[in-house]
């Protein structure tokens, strides 16, 4: 079974990539890398992150997360995360990338929120 | 719980992190750590052994990591030691600073110190890096 595994489903203008498992140094986060690059190339630049499954992160996939956005804005895009775990949301709070990400607890808030 | 020690010998390619890792996870468990500590011991772990493939050995498959854990009856200490050239901790900036929160690199030795209770550096006279890290529980 993949680390980490993304299912992707259109809701409007926004790309939704469900994700469950890992994103760790290695194949989460090349699968991660991989999914964004390939929607930007796909000109979908409204992207919303479902985090639900994802129970553990390390620096690396932090780091991954960081290049996403930073792409997306770059492409004039949003990257928008959704249903953090509690563990997730803590290290993205000490880390205070909180303070620069969108992260919504319910699906429909978070789709509001695209421009 | 009495005193234990366990050795790993991993070799320097990333698939060998969750290698570490889970036996790390099986040691904590049985040195009676609990559920919130041992979350942050296994990053703390995850992040040092990258380190040390990545930083150290330069994913140098010849080099190996060396990753011992000591439960010490109230404190679980871990070593993982490096054969690379060494690095100055003071020297990684704080990602949590404004000017690096958008780094795509540079949090593994503030997750590590964020998680554990003391993390220390020291440079071997044989060559290679040792990262000592304790956990009180």
């Amino acid at each position: 079974m993949a680390e980490l595994n993304i299912r992707e489903r259109q809701a409007g203008d926004v790309t939704v990539l469900d994700m469950d498992g890992r994103i760790t140094i290695g194949e989460g986060s090349v699968a991660l890398r991989s999914a964004i690059r390939r929607l930007l190339e796909e000109g979908k630049k409204n992207i919303l992150l479902n985090l639900a499954g994802v129970g553990y992160i390390d620096s690396s996939g932090i780091g991954e997360l960081v290049s996403s956005f930073t792409a997306i804005n770059k492409e004039g895009g949003q990257l928008k995360l959704l249903s953090l775990t509690q563990k997730l949301q803590d290290l993205l709070t000490i880390t205070k990338l909180l303070t620069v990400f969108d992260a919504y607890e319910t699906e429909a808030d978070a789709l509001s929120n695209f421009k | 719980m009495t005193e234990q020690t366990t050795r790993l010998v991993l070799p320097s390619h990333i698939e060998a992190v969750a290698d570490g890792a889970a036996a790390a996870t099986d040691f904590v468990q049985n040195c009676g750590v609990g559920e919130e500590a041992a979350f942050g011991i296994d990053m703390a772990v995850r992040e040092a052994i990258t380190n040390a493939m990545v930083h150290g050995n330069k994913e140098d498959e010849t080099k190996t990591v060396e990753l011992t854990l000591n439960c010490l009856g109230g404190a679980l200490e871990i070593e993982v030691k490096d054969q690379g050239e060494g690095f100055d901790p003071a020297s990684v900036p704080d990602p949590t600073e404004p000017p690096n929160i958008l780094k795509t690199s540079g949090r593994g030795i503030f997750l590590m110190r964020t998680f554990m209770d003391d993390v220390q550096w020291s440079t071997r006279p044989e060559g290679g890096t040792t990262v000592r890290m304790v956990k009180k529980f």
